[in-house]
């Protein structure tokens, strides 16, 4: 006649999973918080480049996008050379004046000299088309540019 | 009339729902690169007067359309650039630049105000192959001012251009902006691009 029985049946308690919605809307805060949505959907490849002598762009509604690259799978009716791409669309070198203007008409007077033009152009474009915008940017006078990449040994780029 | 108690809302979906729009921002989310290399552009203005620059003030980096590295008229491979940019640019030749560590080489540049490096590209040179060269001479640049800050004042290039945008930071920014300047003005960044 054991005093210290076991206890019977070795029922486990069901774990007590009330406070698994205040842990789910912690989690959705934090990511609800920390997006930025795009702004433009791309359609080309952008896959950016190594370096490591970087410097952050703090200033994001300061900032105009442009990105070249290849035209993705899912546009490959515009050819396989890297293009330009102005906002949602491709655009022609020429156009790219009439979106700095925009941008620039957009955002308050005084602020106009701080915008940087931060070129976002796939690894394997050829220097022939980021040329031909730089060109093209020296001829409205943007010249504060940005060669947006990833940190990272240059020697993984190859 | 008697008071009724409001039935009790069953809450035992807020978990679901609360999933969903996790879910849903989980997957939209993008972390968004947003760093680079800083480069001005020079403005359009054609000048009428030649500079006249001396040869061997100038360091010629030539980026040919197979990616091939042209340093000084010799095929170089892109790890040894760092190091024949940062040779260039210390050499003080003149010996009018008291601080730098080169070899003094007459047939090198004078000093760091003078000397200039021109990189050349073709156009169908690709792009990582000209972000890595340009990463390995700002590099270069970047390494001889925090020398030289290290010497002046004890810490950093970097870190002092960090605290100059820090906002938190205590100390006094008019006088750490002296300093910066005083540096740059020590080994000014002088980067000509062609392409051809």
């Amino acid at each position: 006649m054991s005093k210290f029985k076991k206890k019977k049946g070795g029922d486990i308690p069901a774990v007590n999973t009330a406070s698994l919605p205040d842990i789910v809307f912690m989690l959705l805060f934090f990511f609800m918080v920390a997006t930025v949505m795009r702004q433009n959907t791309l359609m080309i490849e952008n896959n950016l480049p190594f370096a490591n002598q970087v410097e952050k762009l703090d200033k994001k509604d300061l900032v105009m996008y442009i990105y070249a690259g290849k035209p993705s799978a899912n546009y490959k009716q515009y050819g396989s050379s890297a293009r330009i791409q102005l906002n949602d669309k491709f655009a022609d070198v020429k156009e790219i004046a009439s979106f700095i203007n925009a941008e620039r008409a957009s955002k308050r007077e005084e602020l106009v000299p701080f915008l940087t033009t931060a070129l976002k152009v796939d690894s394997d474009a050829n220097m022939g088309l980021i040329g031909d915008i730089k060109q093209e940017l020296r001829k409205v006078n943007a010249l504060k540019i940005n060669y947006t990449t990833k940190k990272g040994s240059v020697f993984n780029n190859n | 009339m008697a008071k009724r108690a409001a039935p009790e809302v069953n809450a035992g979906s807020m978990a679901d729902i609360a999933f969903l729009l996790l879910i849903f921002f989980l997957v939209t989310t993008t972390i968004e690169t947003d760093s680079g290399i800083n480069r001005k552009l020079p403005p359009m203005e054609e000048s009428d007067e030649d500079v006249i620059i001396k040869q061997k003030n100038i360091f010629t980096v030539l980026l040919n359309g197979k990616d091939q590295l042209l340093v000084e008229d010799e095929l170089m491979e892109l790890k040894d650039l760092r190091k024949a940019a940062r040779e260039f640019l210390d050499n003080g030749g003149d010996g009018s630049c008291n601080f730098c560590k080169g070899k003094r080489d007459p047939a090198s540049s004078d000093n760091p105000d003078k000397a200039i490096i021109s990189l050349a590209n073709n156009r169908e040179t690709t792009y990582k192959t000209y972000i890595a060269v340009q990463n390995e001479l700002v590099a270069a640049y970047n390494e001889l001012r925090d020398a030289r800050a290290e010497a002046l004042y004890g810490k950093s290039f970097a870190e002092m251009e960090s605290n100059y945008k820090d906002v938190n930071w205590p100390g006094n920014k008019e006088k750490l902006k002296e300093k910066i300047d005083q540096i740059k003005l020590d080994y000014p960044q002088k980067l000509s691009e062609v392409q051809e």
